[in-house]
C-alpha cells in the first residue's frame, strides 16, 4: 500500500496469538484483518458501523471493526470468527449454528456470531431476552433470526452443561 | 406421475448430457442454470437428482450457473428453482437412469424391470451385481433427448427428497471465504465506479488530475459521465471514491415532489389496462365496500453490498457475478461493450442474500468496464451501501385500490382491483434493453428500457391483483408508472405483496359489513379445497393467538394467498400488540407447496419470508427528495431487529404425490394482510398505507 505512515511495531493478540501488524493508524481495523493479514471470515457490510457484519470482539466486549481505527486496538486482545472453528476446537456455537442450520446467505453470520460469544462468555445462561440484545445492533436481512436465535440457546446449553461439569 | 408434463427448462436444453455428465471418478456433475442465492435450492436440486439416480447426494457435484457449461434457464427467479429447474434435473437423472439400466439389462441378460441402482451400484432383484453407474455410462451416448427416456420415481421411491438434508453451501457461507467479495486473486486490483446522486445526472466537473493522485490510485478515466477509478487496495478504492463523490459536480433533473406518494404515484399514472374480466362491474357507487392500499418504494438490502470480479484477457472477458441470470448479463454486457457473445462469458458466484433484482448486474457491468482499463489484471468491485440504497433498482411503490358489492345475502357479487405501479421488471436483456446502470452514462449512452412489467398469469405489478376467491363480475386493471426519477425492478414478490393485502384488507372489510367471522367469510367465497385446508387448519392450529386479547390493543387476524394464484397456498395468522407502535407477537403459518423436497429448506424460506415481510410491512420505506433517493445508510431504513422478532410456527401441509411449487415468496402478501387484518382486528379501524409506523396509525385513528 502506498504512502502510509506504518504504525511501528504494533502488536495485538489475535485469536490468542501474538500478532504484528503494520497499516496507517486511521486504517479500519476490518481492512487489517482482512486485506493485510488474509482473515476475511469477518464481513463488510455497510463500512459505517450500522450493519454489524464485521463485529469482532475486542478485549471481551462486540465491536464493529470497519469503523475502528488501527490505533485503537494497540496491544488488545481481539478474537475474530475464526477462533470458532480453530483447529481442535470448534466452539459450540460453530455447532449449535450448523446443527440449526441457522442462516440463510449466512453474510452477517460471522458477526452475529461474535456477539453472541461476547455475551455467551460473559454469561453462558443468558436468558433469551439478554440474547436478543446483543444481537440487536446485528442485522440479518434474510430472516434467519429465529433459527440464529436457537442456535445462540443451544449453545448457551452446552457452554452451561460444560461449566457445570 | 402418470402424464408426463415437460418442465419448461427441457424445451432450451432437451437432451440429457445438458444437465447429468458422468465422472470424473464415482461423482456425477449435476448441470443447471439455477444459481445459488443463499436459499439452500442446489442442495434440493442435488437431493432431486440424486434420488433418481440412486446416488448419495454427496456424491452429486454441482455446476451452476455458468455461460460457458450449464442450460440457460433464464433468472433465478419466481420461486422457480425446484418446481422448474429441479423437475427438469429430475427428468434428465430418470432419463439418465433408464438408459444405464437398458444397457445393464442387456449386459446381465435380465429383466429391466428387476433392475435398480443403489449407492451407484446396479443391484439385480436387490442384489448386488459387478456393473455401477459409471462403468456403464462410458460406453452411453447421453447427446439424447430427455424426454425420450424420462421415467422419474414416484413418490414412495423417493429416499432423499422429502427429507431433511443440511445445505451443501452453509458451512462454507458462515465459516469460510466463498463470496466475490473475498476474491483475491494475483494481480488483482480494485475498482469503482462514480455513481451519481440521481438517474440522469450529468458529470459537469471533476479534477481528473487530483483524483489519479490520491493514494493507492493506479489508473481514473472518464466516459462520458462515467468515473472509473482503479486502485491498489480495497481501503486505498473507498477513499479515492469517497474524495471524488464530494467533489464531483453534476446537473441533476430537476424533479418538484412535495405531495404524498399515493399523489405521485396517481400523477404519473398512464392509461388504464384492463388484465382481467368476467362478467360486469357496476360502475362505483355508495354502496360499495372499498379499500385504497399503498406502500413506499423498498430496498432490497443485502448485508453484502453488490460486487463483481471481471478481468480482460485476449480480448475475451470474463465476469464472476452473484447475478440471478448470468446469461442474460452477458447478452447485456456484450452488447455496450460491443462484443460477440462467445467472447464474453460469466460465472455465478457467491453474494450476499438476494431477494430479485438488485445491483449485482450493474456492478458486474462496473467490473466489466474498470477490466478494460486494468490491462489484463482482475478487478474486483464493492459497491458502497449507499450505492445499494441509491443505485440498485428499487422495489416498486405501489398503490391497489380495491371495490366490491355484496348482495342481500353477504355474498361478494362483484370486485373491482385497480393497481397503481412502475414497472417491477426491469432486468438485464428485458424489453431489448441492457438495463444497466453505468450505462446510462456513458458518451454513448443506452438508456433504461421502459418496462411493459410482466403480463398475467404470473404479472408484475398486477401479480395476484386477481383475488383468488369465488366473485362472478371481476375487473382487474393496471396502470403502470412510468417517468418517475426512481429506478424499479423485481423484488420477491413483485405486485403480489400489496396486492394480496389490498384484496385481503377488502375482505376483512366485507366480513365486516356482514357482521361475520373474517375467516368463514373467506371460506364462504372459496372452493378450492386446498384454500380451505390451508385456511382451516391455521384457524384450528391457530387458537391460542386468538384467545385472551386485550380489547383496544391486541388483535389477531388473518391473511391468506395462493402465490401467482398458481403456487404455493399460505394462510398466516398474526397476533399483534399496539401502544407505542404495531408489535407482531406471534405469527402461525399453514403452507401447501406441493411436494416438499427439502423439509428443513423450505421451512427456512417460509419463516425467512415471514420475518423479511414483517419488516417490509411494519418499517421499510425509502426515502426520497424531489430527484433523489434520500435514504443513505442503515439508520434512514431500519429493518426487523432481533427484539423484534416474533414467536413463529410453520406447518407444512405436505403432498408428495403433487408437483413441487415452491415457496421463497409465497409468504410476503399472506404476512402483510394478516398483520393488517390483526390491526383491524384491535382498533377496529383498517390502516392501509404501509409501512404501518405509529406516525401512519395515529393519522388513521384522527382520520
Amino acid at each position: 500500500m502506498a504512502d502510509q505512515q506504518g504504525t511501528d511495531g504494533m502488536t495485538i493478540t489475535l485469536n490468542g496469538r501474538q500478532t504484528a501488524v503494520s497499516g496507517h493508524d486511521s486504517l479500519p481495523l476490518l481492512h487489517v484483518l482482512r486485506e493485510v493479514l488474509g482473515l476475511k471470515g469477518t464481513r463488510f457490510g455497510c463500512g459505517q458501523g450500522t450493519c454489524g457484519a464485521c463485529t469482532v470482539i475486542v478485549d471481551g466486549k462486540a465491536v464493529t471493526s470497519c469503523d475502528l481505527p488501527l490505533e485503537a486496538v494497540r496491544g488488545k486482545r481481539i478474537e475474530t470468527v475464526e477462533c470458532l472453528t480453530a483447529a481442535g476446537a470448534t466452539h459450540p456455537l460453530a455447532e449449535a449454528v450448523l446443527a440449526c442450520q441457522a442462516a440463510q446467505c449466512g453474510y452477517c453470520l460471522p458477526g452475529i456470531l461474535m456477539a453472541a460469544k461476547a455475551l455467551l462468555d460473559r454469561e453462558p445462561d443468558a436468558p433469551d431476552a439478554r440474547i436478543r440484545e446483543a444481537l440487536d445492533d446485528n442485522l440479518c436481512r434474510c430472516g434467519a433470526h429465529l433459527r440464529i436465535l436457537r442456535a445462540v440457546r443451544l449453545a448457551s446449553e452446552t457452554m452451561t452443561a460444560a461449566k457445570d461439569r | 406421475m402418470s402424464a408426463l408434463s415437460i418442465p419448461l427448462p427441457l424445451k432450451a436444453a432437451p437432451e440429457i448430457s445438458d444437465w447429468i455428465r458422468f465422472g470424473p471418478g464415482r461423482t456425477v456433475e449435476m448441470l443447471t442454470g439455477r444459481v445459488e442465492l443463499g436459499q439452500g435450492n442446489l442442495t434440493a436440486l442435488a437431493q432431486m437428482a440424486a434420488d433418481e439416480l440412486g446416488l448419495a447426494p454427496g456424491d452429486i457435484v454441482i455446476t451452476s450457473g455458468n455461460t460457458e457449461r450449464t442450460p440457460n434457464e433464464g433468472y433465478t427467479a419466481g420461486s422457480m428453482s425446484v418446481s422448474m429447474g429441479g423437475m427438469a434435473l429430475r427428468f434428465a437423472a430418470s432419463a439418465a437412469r433408464v438408459l444405464i439400466l437398458r444397457e445393464a439389462s442387456l449386459k446381465l441378460n435380465a429383466d429391466y424391470r428387476c433392475l435398480s441402482v443403489r449407492d451407484g451400484s446396479i443391484l439385480e432383484e436387490g442384489r448386488q451385481t459387478d456393473l455401477d453407474l459409471w462403468d456403464l455410462a462410458a460406453g452411453l451416448d447421453f447427446a439424447v433427448p430427455v424426454m425420450g427416456y424420462a421415467a422419474p420415481l414416484g413418490p414412495d421411491r423417493h429416499t432423499l427428497s422429502s427429507h431433511v438434508l443440511p445445505r451443501r453451501d452453509l458451512p462454507d457461507r458462515i465459516f469460510g471465504t466463498p463470496f466475490i467479495h473475498d476474491f483475491a486473486p494475483d494481480g488483482m486490483v480494485h475498482g469503482r465506479i462514480l455513481h451519481p446522486p440521481a438517474l440522469g445526472a450529468v458529470l459537469r466537473s471533476l479534477d481528473l488530475t487530483a483524483l489519479a493522485a490520491r493514494p493507492g490510485v493506479i489508473d481514473v478515466f472518464r466516459d462520458g459521465s462515467v468515473v472509473g477509478i482503479l486502485a491498489e487496495s480495497f481501503a486505498e478504492v473507498t477513499s479515492a471514491t469517497g474524495w471524488a463523490a464530494i467533489r464531483a459536480e453534476w446537473s441533476v433533473p430537476d424533479f418538484p415532489q412535495d405531495g404524498s406518494l399515493r399523489e405521485l404515484l396517481a400523477s404519473a399514472a398512464g392509461a388504464e389496462t384492463v388484465v382481467h374480466e368476467t362478467g360486469e362491474v357496476p360502475a362505483e357507487d355508495a354502496d360499495a365496500v372499498e379499500v385504497t392500499a399503498s406502500r413506499a418504494y423498498l430496498s432490497h438490502g443485502s448485508i453484502g453490498p453488490s460486487a463483481a470480479m471481471a478481468v480482460w484477457r485476449d480480448g475475451r472477458l470474463k465476469i464472476w457475478s452473484h447475478s440471478q441470470g448470468v446469461f442474460q448479463l452477458r447478452n447485456a454486457v456484450a452488447r455496450v461493450i460491443g462484443l460477440d457473445i462467445e467472447d464474453v462469458s460469466i460465472e455465478h458466484a457467491p453474494g450476499a442474500g438476494c431477494y430479485g433484482h438488485n445491483g449485482a448486474d450493474d456492478a458486474a457491468f462496473d467490473a466489466a468496464l474498470l477490466a478494460r482499463h486494468a490491462t489484463g489484471k482482475p478487478v474486483k468491485v464493492i459497491w458502497s451501501r449507499l450505492d445499494e440504497f441509491r443505485v440498485a433498482p428499487l422495489g416498486a411503490a405501489m398503490m391497489t385500490s380495491a371495490r366490491a358489492h355484496l348482495d342481500e345475502t353477504g355474498t361478494l357479487t362483484s370486485a373491482a382491483v385497480l393497481v397503481t405501479s412502475p414497472p417491477h421488471a426491469n432486468r438485464p436483456d428485458m424489453a431489448g434493453a441492457p438495463n444497466l446502470v453505468t450505462a446510462t452514462r456513458l458518451a454513448n449512452p443506452i438508456p433504461l428500457a421502459r418496462s411493459a412489467d410482466l403480463p398475467l398469469p404470473q404479472g408484475g405489478a398486477d401479480r395476484n391483483a386477481v383475488p383468488a376467491y369465488t366473485i362472478p363480475n371481476l375487473r382487474v386493471a393496471k396502470k403502470l408508472v412510468h417517468d418517475l426519477p426512481y429506478r424499479t425492478s423485481s423484488l420477491r414478490g413483485l405486485g403480489a405483496h400489496l396486492n394480496i393485502f389490498a384484496i385481503e384488507m377488502l375482505m376483512e372489510k366485507c366480513a365486516a359489513a356482514t357482521g361475520e367471522d373474517p375467516a368463514a367469510f373467506r371460506l364462504r367465497h372459496i372452493e378450492d379445497p386446498r384454500a380451505r385446508a390451508v385456511i382451516e387448519t391455521a384457524m384450528s392450529e391457530g387458537r391460542a393467538l386468538r384467545e385472551d386479547l386485550e380489547p383496544g390493543t391486541e388483535g389477531c387476524g388473518l391473511g391468506f394467498g395462493r402465490y401467482k394464484n398458481a403456487g404455493a397456498y399460505a394462510a398466516v395468522l398474526a397476533r399483534v400488540k399496539v401502544d407505542e407502535g404495531v408489535s407482531v407477537s406471534h405469527v402461525h403459518a399453514v403452507v401447501d407447496s406441493g411436494e416438499v423436497v427439502n423439509r428443513d429448506g423450505a421451512l427456512n424460506q417460509i419463516e425467512g419470508g415471514i420475518l423479511q415481510a414483517m419488516s417490509w410491512t411494519l418499517k421499510e420505506e425509502v426515502k426520497l427528495a424531489g430527484p433523489l433517493v434520500a435514504t443513505e445508510t442503515w439508520l434512514d431504513y431500519p429493518i426487523l431487529k432481533f427484539s423484534e422478532v416474533p414467536e413463529v410456527s410453520v406447518s407444512l401441509i405436505d403432498r408428495p404425490d403433487m408437483p413441487p411449487l415452491g415457496c421463497a415468496e409465497a409468504m410476503q402478501g399472506p404476512v402483510a394482510a394478516a398483520i393488517g387484518s390483526a390491526l383491524f382486528n384491535a382498533l377496529g379501524i383498517q390502516v392501509c398505507e404501509l409501512p404501518l409506523t405509529r406516525d401512519r396509525i395515529m393519522a388513521a385513528a384522527l382520520a
